[in-house]
């Protein structure tokens, strides 16, 4: 016999949301792992700054920089934000379509079309920084 | 009410616009300047043509909404991030703030290096 | 000869217990049962005491949502042989407060749909005399997916958001109430964006995801939501340059 329990009173179970949700689905954990690339974005700002600082300040201060890039431990930690960056742009490019419909005419343009438009977008955008970088 | 339905439309405008700029630019970013170079892939790029790019109007606009909306990207992200993952309900002003916040300064950082 | 599977089930009696519990049963079932034709064998041959709804066996009624090892479905649609190396775990649906066994209570759902008025608004209505509101076929399209939805709530059982935050919408109402924005014969927008638009509205949704994915009708509740937060930050730009226009 349950103590709590009244005759004609609802009694309701409510189950509580445990700390570490995410890791209750391994969708969920994809979920938090998509969101903590912004972590890497906001890392990758911020390291372009300080690159531009080192241009601005001149070839020696860019060859101290890119000295720094060499370092063993710095270039672990480059390759997972590589990584983690390619995720957020894989992840991101197959969410717009969700979002976004074009109708042309009548019809609804097929999401497969707009998500290739999306990759053709994204390969034209590294093709154009590495032309204007002459690599 | 009201105030978060003028201020949340706003963010999350800038959040979907600096996820895209992310998504497009960054990894060949990341890759041409600091990873490909370090593992002998490629050469760095020149100092005057990294120079050059940084100096022109075009490069300069480009590079600010870039860096910033990059920032809001995060700044968004993040804030729920730590508001439902952790389920840190009762600290969501100091999250916004915190946030919002230093994505805030570290734009006006980038503001001053990028056109100085 | 019907082969065996054990089936768990999490039962809550209020009456005698203040915590849900495990429970086993044994049940031989034939190739062509789905799990809630296991429920039905244990209710009329095991143990009557079992409680769960169902209704049209055919993923119509939306009223036998379950978790089924884990995952929110329709029992009258999962086939018991593709669980098979068992045990089966059958559990209530997640985010709902249980009333007994398998059955919650949907008043908070049904609460929201309301705020969103999921039928056709019209400004001044017209009389039958003026005839039916017409529709051309593309129009129809524009929201007949939205239409499908069977009222489940499986998107809700998988949306981890609307389990933090009790305030949420949630997948199914926005859905819905797209459906009736989407409608070429509708003219709610206006009255629907202020529930919408609220931080417990569209705004609160992260983009999990889950809620399309579990979607028994292909709903896509997620892609509504993407949308719909699209159309109001667009709204709002216009409000800001254009502030006076209508709005
Ligand atoms: S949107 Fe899909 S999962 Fe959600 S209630 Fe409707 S039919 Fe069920
Ligand atoms: S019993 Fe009607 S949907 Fe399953």
């Amino acid at each position: 016999m349950n103590p709590a329990y009244r005759r004609h009173h609802p009694k309701w179970y409510r189950a509580r949301m445990p700390i570490f949700w995410w890791f209750r689905k391994a969708a969920y954990f994809r979920f938090i792992a998509r969101e903590l690339t912004s972590v890497f974005v906001a890392y990758s700002s911020v390291l372009l700054l300080v690159q531009l600082r080192a241009v601005a300040a001149g070839p020696e201060a860019l060859a101290r920089f890119t000295a720094w890039l060499h370092l063993r431990p710095v270039v672990a930690l480059h390759v997972v934000v590589l990584l983690a960056l390619l995720f957020h742009t894989v992840t991101w490019l197959h969410l717009a379509p969700r979002a976004i419909v074009i109708r042309l005419g009548r019809r609804r343009v097929p999401d497969v079309a707009v998500l290739l438009g999306h990759y053709g977008a994204w390969l034209a955008a590294s093709g154009l920084v590495v032309w204007l970088l002459r690599l | 009410m009201t105030g978060r339905r003028l201020r949340e439309p706003g963010l999350w405008l800038l959040f979907s616009a600096g996820g895209t700029l992310a998504a497009l630019f960054l990894p060949v970013l990341a890759a041409v300047l600091w990873v490909a170079p370090a593992l002998g892939w490629l050469a760095a790029p020149a100092h005057d043509v990294l120079a050059a790019a940084a100096r022109s109007v075009a490069g300069r606009l480009f590079l600010t909404g870039l860096i910033v909306l990059a920032l809001f990207h995060w700044a968004h992200r993040f804030r729920y991030t730590l508001y439902d993952g952790l389920q840190l309900y009762h600290l969501n002003q100091l999250i916004a703030v915190l946030t919002y916040g230093v994505a805030t300064v570290l734009s006006v950082a980038a503001g001053v290096v990028v056109w100085r | 000869m019907p082969q065996t599977v054990t089936i768990e089930i999490r039962r809550y009696r209020p009456e005698e217990e203040a915590e849900p519990t495990w429970q086993r049963y044994e049940v031989p079932f034939w190739r062509e049962w789905m799990v809630l034709d296991a429920l039905n064998y244990i209710k009329d041959h095991v143990d009557g005491t079992l409680s769960f709804r169902w209704s049209c066996r055919m993923g119509v009624c939306g009223s036998c949502g379950m978790m089924v090892n884990g995952n929110p479905a329709l029992t009258c649609a999962t086939y018991l042989e593709t669980l098979v190396p068992g045990p089966v775990q059958v559990e209530p649906l997640r985010g709902f407060p249980v009333i007994r066994d398998l059955v919650c209570d949907l008043t908070d759902f049904i609460t929201k749909l309301q705020r969103v008025q999921p039928w056709i608004v019209r400004e001044t209505e017209g009389t039958p005399a003026q005839g039916e509101y017409r529709q051309t076929p593309d129009e129809l399209a524009a929201y007949r997916p939205y239409a499908m939805c069977i009222n489940c709530l499986l998107c809700y059982a998988a949306c981890p958001i609307y389990e933090l935050e009790p305030g949420f919408l949630g997948p199914a109402v926005i859905a819905l109430a797209q459906r009736y924005n989407l409608d070429s014969r509708d003219q709610g927008r206006e009255a629907r964006m202020d529930v919408l638009s609220e931080h417990d509205g569209i705004w609160a949704c992260t983009l999990v995801g889950e809620c399309s994915t579990v979607c028994p009708k292909h709903v896509d509740p997620a892609g509504a939501i993407q949308r719909y937060k699209l159309d109001a930050a667009v709204a709002w730009v216009k409000a800001l340059v254009l502030p006076r226009s209508g709005r």
